[in-house]
């Protein structure tokens, strides 16, 4: 059935995703790391740490580059060696993914991987623009592509492809507010109902504000250990048992199909494989719905359906608490929130959580398999991971 | 622009989209066109280039209408924006102008036409868009 452990997740933290006034990234990430310490008794941080990967997406936001050392310094494990991955909304599935190069490489026996952003204190329109560095500037931006205009062209195009209706699209969002409302870190935490969503204002037809993720400040982080340490910090750890990474265009017009993510499809074969489970053995998983249509996308890149299913799976419920898997159960990045940087590793969080009986009021019962999908961009970074209850 | 001088890159495309031609890298050894051109061939890695200039005529893969957009485009709004197959298999982004917004249909018929951009600083590139 399930693969053997690659790497040990024995701790993890969260900051409450939101619109933190008055709080920067660095002290977001504080208070991740903090409950990260306090979840661990066994570890001395200053003394165990031996890398920090920090996925951070862009310096404009808080004007401040060179976030490795700035974020080791705040979390006091300074001079360990620090390091930020940037892979645009997929930054921090990037960090797990040089941890577990870390670790495997025998360099380091733990490690600390994460994600901060602090957004909300910038314009609107500041903050679509810096999103917008992560999708093609020199063809797309400059012939009028916004963000949401490119995943509209995935929408459309599927809509056109299999018969994806809007209706579906407005079922994912009220499905990840229903979700997130039961996660008090969650940005949003309300429930809204299909009608609000359908008759949102429109963004970039067909996707409505109800359709799109939220500007959001936050920080989460991981501590990863070499599997045979784990039960030496802690008696409940989360094994990766699978991992998987690709690349594609960052240009959408450039691929031959719009209707599937190459990158994302490719980081999941890689990662069942190494696993050695199907699809059909996820419990749980958080998938990124930066755009509704996008958990569509990925119900069908990851195998929980045939290609252009997608519409059909979400309307018979398959993807709730209680369905054949349950997706996004933090409220995904449509309700708990996307500050890009910390999504990746936030979305590990969440599957630690559930697999260690944490989630409370979300939590998916006896889940044993959960699984991550972070997206960078439209799709130029893929990373998949596949965790298993230790 | 005489072609056999000229580098494969996107300054230079964009020069050549001021002379209404969409000029994309040809490789001398597997034939496949790159558009808008790349100083390699992304499909055998092989650097013996030849420029070609493309059919201005395609159809409409995909598209999108955007309401919400940067200042730039702010007059434009709501604006049509697609991906274009040209004839020969390439595919451009670009505006769709000159057709109600209800009428853009995936399969139509559309043709490239050109128009000087107006902006500040970099870049300074022109913009070619699609109409029926």
């Amino acid at each position: 059935m399930s693969g053997k452990p690659l790497i040990s997740i024995i701790s993890a933290g969260m900051s409450k995703f939101g619109k933190r006034d008055g709080l920067f990234g660095r002290e977001l990430f504080v208070e991740a790391a903090t409950e990260a310490y306090e979840r661990c008794p066994n570890l001395d941080p200053k003394r165990d740490i031996k890398a920090l990967f920090v996925g951070m997406m862009g310096e404009s936001y808080e004007h401040q580059g060179h976030t490795g050392p700035t974020i080791a310094d705040w979390i006091g494990i300074t001079p360990v060696q620090a390091f930020r991955t940037e892979g645009a909304c997929g930054s921090s599935a990037t960090a797990i993914r040089c941890g577990i190069f870390a670790v495997l490489s025998g360099l380091a026996d733990i490690v600390m991987v994460g994600g901060v952003e602090k957004m909300t204190h910038r314009a609107t329109a500041d903050v679509t623009e810096y999103l917008a560095m992560a999708s093609d500037f020199f063809f797309e931006q400059w012939n009028g592509l916004t963000f949401p205009g490119l995943f509209a062209m995935v929408a459309t195009a599927h809509m056109h492809k299999y018969g994806t209706k809007e209706e579906q699209m407005a079922m994912v969002a009220v499905k990840n507010h229903h979700h997130g409302a039961l996660n008090p870190k969650a940005h949003m935490q309300k429930e809204i109902t299909m009608e609000q969503a359908l008759s949102s204002r429109v963004v970039a037809w067909p996707l409505k504000l109800y359709d799109c993720s939220l500007i959001t400040d936050g920080a989460s982080c991981l501590i990863l250990a070499k599997p045979e340490l784990a039960k030496k910090y802690t008696d409940t750890p989360v094994h990766i048992i699978g991992s998987g990474q690709a690349s594609d265009t960052i240009g959408l017009f450039e691929r031959d199909q719009f209707t599937s993510l190459n990158a994302g499809k490719a980081a999941a074969q890689e990662a069942y494989k190494m696993a050695g489970i199907d699809p059909s053995e996820v419990d749980v998983a958080e998938v990124h719905d930066c755009f509704t249509i996008a958990e569509i996308v990925a119900y069908e890149d990851l195998g929980f359906c045939k290609p252009g299913e997608g519409g059909r799976f979400i309307e018979e419920g398959q993807s709730q608490i209680g369905g054949k898997v349950a997706v996004c159960t933090s409220g995904g990045l449509k309700s708990k929130g996307h500050p890009v940087g910390a999504t990746g590793t936030a979305q590990a969080y969440e599957i630690y959580l559930q697999l260690t009986e944490q989630a409370e009021r979300r939590q998916v019962k006896g889940a044993e398999i959960g699984l991550t999908h972070n997206i960078g961009g439209l799709g130029g970074t893929g990373v998949v991971n596949i965790f298993r209850r230790g | 622009m005489t072609e056999e001088t000229v580098a494969f890159t996107i300054e230079n495309f964009y020069k050549f989209v001021k002379e209404g031609k969409i000029m994309g890298a040809q490789c001398n050894k597997c034939g496949h066109v790159t558009v808008p051109p790349r100083p390699v061939c992304p499909k055998c890695l092989s650097k013996h280039l030849t420029w070609k200039e493309n059919p201005k005529q395609g159809k409409l893969l995909t598209y999108t209408i955007i309401h919400v957009c940067p200042e730039q485009f702010q007059p434009l709004a709501p604006y049509a924006v697609g991906v274009v197959e040209l004839e020969n298999g390439a595919h451009l982004p670009g505006m769709i102008k000159g057709i109600p917004h209800e009428k853009i249909k995936i399969g139509m018929r559309l043709t490239i036409d050109f128009e000087e951009a107006k902006s500040e600083g970099w870049p300074q590139w022109p913009r070619c868009y699609f109409k029926p």
